[in-house]
């Protein structure tokens, strides 16, 4: 039964590496913006699943955290490349 | 075991949608519709994923009562819920961004947004 779970980490790791390619390459920081999302997505989705393989329920804590200062990094980069920063 | 057929059939839906979203990333042509790939798709795969983690505690619950896997299923939820909503968010946020920033979509021929008030 954990080699669903390592399975599933293994392919979500891949999916991680082969996004960082749009954030690499974006040609804009927008496109580099939704790479990075995408990113925090998976990590989390990573890190419950991580929880399950070590029985570490730490780990989702951890997972809640980053998920919402993931997103307070996404809000205060897209307010920055918006221009709405204040000067 | 049916648990262990939910388990594996929520962990296929979700890494089947994941890839769906990394695919829609590489290959879509400009933001707006690299951003509609992405959070959407990652957003519902990340949601069964951790609906399979919630199926695979509430059945060690039932059948170990163990204590701790009732704290891991609450926990999970916690995520879920939190990843919910400020996927969402975040997504409006990248969108309106990337407008204010003077992206415009490639075939766009009109431009309500910016004929408002911007």
């Amino acid at each position: 039964m954990t080699d669903i779970w390592v399975a599933a980490v293994v392919v979500l790791v891949a999916l991680i590496v082969l996004t960082m390619v749009r954030l690499i390459a974006g040609p804009t920081v927008p496109d580099r913006v939704v790479a990075l999302d995408a990113i925090n997505t998976l990590t989390v989705a990573a890190m419950i699943l991580l929880a399950v393989i070590y029985e570490q329920i730490i780990f989702v804590d951890v997972a809640i955290v980053y998920a919402l200062l993931s997103f307070v990094g996404t809000l205060f980069i897209a307010k920055y490349i918006g221009g709405e920063l204040g000067q | 075991m049916i648990a262990d057929t939910i388990i594996l059939v929520c962990i296929a839906i979700g890494l089947v949608f994941n890839t769906l979203g990394v695919i829609g990333i590489l290959r879509f042509p400009d933001v707006y519709t690299r951003l509609h790939a992405e959070t959407k798709t990652t957003t519902f795969g990340t949601i069964f994923l951790s609906l399979a983690v919630i199926v695979y505690a509430i059945s060690r619950l039932l059948s170990d009562g163990d204590a701790q896997f009732l704290t891991l299923s609450v926990h999970t939820f916690v995520a879920l819920i939190a990843l919910a909503f400020t996927n969402a968010t975040g997504a409006h946020a990248i969108a309106r961004a990337a407008h204010r920033s003077g992206q415009v979509p490639s075939p766009a021929v009109i431009d309500r947004y910016s004929e408002g008030d911007a």
